[in-house]
Order: structure tokens, then C-alpha cells, then sequence
């Protein structure tokens, strides 16, 4: 299949696969964004509000943690799972099995990091987060000044990169170079 | 359309964890994908029960997530509790339509549909309906799509509680509708991952092969 290929089901036209038109460079190139706009957005606050000197400012643990002082640890858990863990794991597991498989080798576990790729993608809510901000935003600006913070632009970034990183980490290819280059461990 | 061969028929299955195709051996419900070892099926083992448990799971959290507040203010101007409708209505009120209009349609629109959608695929698949499969396959597809937009209104909650704690002035909680809600949304995202849209056409295939 040429780059940038689809494989549609002849039955009920569903996109089976759909064939990235560039490399694992490409992939790894993105992540490697991505991992850094990760970190400088959960470090730095994502918006700040200012009440006649009065000042609060927002990062997303900071936001778990607020929910889970209030008694709402599993609104928490759920913000943290879809905002953090998903996207954070998800970065973290394909750099794990790419950057070894630049090199023509594989890493220990490679295989159900891989299986872990695949079932932690729908829980990434990255887009979502983001269209959260703005209503909230727009909730706050007759209340108070609204002051936009480094996290949110790093944030913004951060959801372009991991879409282009997910978009082009090609599965198919990854576990057929899995299985040649064997020793993987399950 | 002319009758297919299908790689069911040909007694080969595909692998759910790395989409490797294989030959499904005699013990059909004993087989495990020979690269990654994930257990191999011809469609996902209890499909129909597990949709359904989570899909009434659903539609019964759906009344407090609507009934019960999601936030509550408190500010100089005494105290107020917003429900997921009132914060749309507070939108509204406010100039912002357009976004009143999104977070309409993804916190009570999109949760009912897919309420809705989920159930009458059921009910279809139950009955062996032959009915307009294309269209019922693209309703799927499109109820997994949608899925993880109706999180806006937790993420609002989440952001507003954080920023808003000014002591005197004004300050803003969680409520327990939020609880509920965000327990919809992922309980309706486990129904449509546990559905198997390959159900839709197997009594297509039946239909075909009987007049074949």
C-alpha cells in the first residue's frame, strides 16, 4: 500500500488502516514536541483570574486537587485519567518502543506497551480539555480580568502535536517490525 | 452488491489488541493471536449483555446528572446551584450563544443520542433485523465519535471550582451532578466499545447466503 494509503472494508466502508505518509522519524519528531510541551504545560498555570488584587491561578493537578479537597475525588481522578495519565502514558509508552526501534531494536515489554497504545487512545481527551478552557473562559470574563497563562499556549501546542504524533504512529508497521526483529517479550 | 466471502467464513479471525490475521483453530473459543497472545475471537464474547448492562448502567445515572446541580456559587449576593441546563441558560443570557449552542449539544444532546442509538442498535441486532445496514454502521461509527465531547461540562466544572475561591467575594464548588455525569459519559463510551458492529451484518450475510 503507497503512503497515505486507506484500506476501507469492501462490506461497510469503515477505514480499516490507513497508511501514514511518513516514518517513524516523523512519529518520533512529534513525540519528542510533545513530551516537552507536556512537561511545560502541567508545570506553568494555564489561566489566571485577578479580582481587584485578589489573585487565583489554575494548573490542571492543581484542578484535580481543588475536586478532590471538595470531596470530588472521582471527578478528579477522571479529569487527571483523561488530561494526564492518557496523553502523559500515551507519550511516554510510544517513545519507549520507537526510539529503541530507530535504532533496530526493541525494548523489553515492547509488546504490551504497544497493546497499551492502542487501548489508552480513546481515553486521551486533549481536544475536549481545550474547548473546556474556553467556555470556562468566557464564563469568567464579566467576573474578572482573565489572564492566560504559559501552560495553555504550551497546551494548545501540545494537542496539535500529539493529534500529528498519534496520526502518523503507524501500528501495522510497528508490530510487524516487532515480530523481525524478535526478542520481544511479551 | 455481490455475496462476499468473508474472512469469518474462511475461518480466519482477526486479532482485537494488534490486528494480526489468523487461522482459527479447531476450539474456536480457546484461541490466542500466535504474535501478541491477546485472546482471538470471531466477535467480542458477550457483546449484546455487556452493551446493554452498561447502556441501562447509563441511562439510569443520566436522571441525577441532569437532576442534580454540577456547581454551586457562592458570592456577596447569596448562594445559587446551576444544573447542567441552567449553566446553558446562564450562557445564553450572557451574549454567548455560540457557545451555549456547543455545550447544549455536547452535554444534553449527545449523551441522549447516544442513549438512544446504542439501545436501537441493540434491539436491531437482537432482532436480526436486515434493515438498512449501511446506515445502522455509520450510526455506530458515529456514536464512537462523538463519544468524548460530553467531558466538556466536567472540564468547565473542574476549571471554574479551581480559579473561582476568592474568600469574600465569590467561590465556586463541585457538585454531585458532576459525579454522575462524568459516570455517563464513560459508561456510555464502555457500551459502544463493548457493541460489536459486525453484528449488524451478520443476518445480512444469512439473508444472502440463503438465497444464494
Amino acid at each position: 500500500m503507497p503512503p497515505g494509503g486507506v484500506a476501507r472494508c469492501r462490506r461497510c466502508a469503515a477505514t480499516l488502516y490507513r497508511r501514514p505518509k511518513h516514518g517513524v522519524d516523523h512519529t518520533l519528531a512529534w513525540l519528542l514536541a510533545a513530551a516537552a510541551l507536556f512537561l511545560i504545560a502541567n508545570a506553568f498555570p494555564l489561566v489566571s483570574l485577578d479580582i481587584g488584587g485578589q489573585q487565583t491561578s489554575a494548573t490542571l493537578h492543581g484542578a484535580a486537587r481543588a475536586l478532590h479537597d471538595q470531596g470530588m475525588t472521582v471527578v478528579a481522578l477522571l479529569v487527571v485519567g483523561t488530561t494526564i495519565a492518557a496523553p502523559g502514558l500515551g507519550i511516554a509508552a510510544m517513545l519507549y518502543l520507537l526510539l529503541p526501534l530507530w535504532f533496530g531494536r526493541s525494548a523489553p515489554g515492547s509488546m504490551s506497551l504497544a497493546r497499551l497504545v492502542q487501548s489508552a487512545s480513546p481515553w486521551g481527551m486533549l481536544e475536549v480539555f481545550m474547548l473546556g478552557i474556553i467556555v470556562a473562559l468566557v464564563k469568567l470574563a464579566h467576573l474578572a480580568s482573565v489572564v492566560p497563562g504559559v501552560g495553555l499556549w504550551a497546551y494548545a501546542a501540545l494537542m496539535f502535536a500529539f493529534i500529528a504524533a498519534a496520526r502518523s504512529y503507524d501500528s501495522h508497521r510497528i508490530w510487524a517490525r516487532l515480530t523481525s526483529i524478535g526478542g520481544a517479550t511479551t | 452488491m455481490t455475496p462476499e466471502t468473508t474472512a469469518a467464513s474462511a475461518g480466519l479471525a482477526v486479532c482485537h489488541a494488534c490486528d494480526l490475521v489468523s487461522r482459527l483453530g479447531r476450539d474456536v473459543h480457546a484461541a490466542h493471536c500466535p504474535r501478541c497472545g491477546a485472546s482471538v475471537h470471531l466477535r467480542k464474547p458477550g457483546s449484546i449483555a455487556r452493551s446493554w448492562a452498561l447502556l441501562i448502567t447509563a441511562a439510569v445515572l443520566y436522571v441525577p446528572a441532569n437532576v442534580l446541580p454540577i456547581m454551586h456559587t457562592g458570592s456577596l449576593f447569596g448562594a445559587q446551584s446551576d444544573t447542567i441546563l441552567s449553566g446553558i441558560v446562564y450562557l445564553w443570557h450572557a451574549g454567548s450563544w455560540d457557545l451555549a449552542v456547543i455545550v447544549f449539544v455536547a452535554s444534553i444532546v449527545v449523551p441522549l443520542a447516544k442513549l438512544i442509538a446504542l439501545a436501537f442498535l441493540l434491539v436491531s441486532v437482537q432482532r436480526r433485523s436486515t434493515w438498512q445496514p449501511m446506515q445502522r454502521a455509520k450510526l455506530y461509527r458515529a456514536v464512537e465519535f462523538v463519544g468524548k465531547w460530553s467531558m466538556l461540562d466536567v472540564y468547565v466544572v473542574a476549571l471554574l471550582a479551581t480559579l473561582v475561591h476568592f474568600q469574600s467575594l465569590a467561590t465556586i464548588t463541585a457538585g454531585t451532578g458532576a459525579v454522575a455525569f462524568g459516570a455517563v459519559v464513560v459508561t456510555t463510551m464502555f457500551a459502544a466499545m463493548a457493541f460489536d458492529p459486525r453484528l449488524i451484518w451478520d443476518p445480512v450475510s444469512e439473508a444472502r447466503a440463503r438465497r444464494a
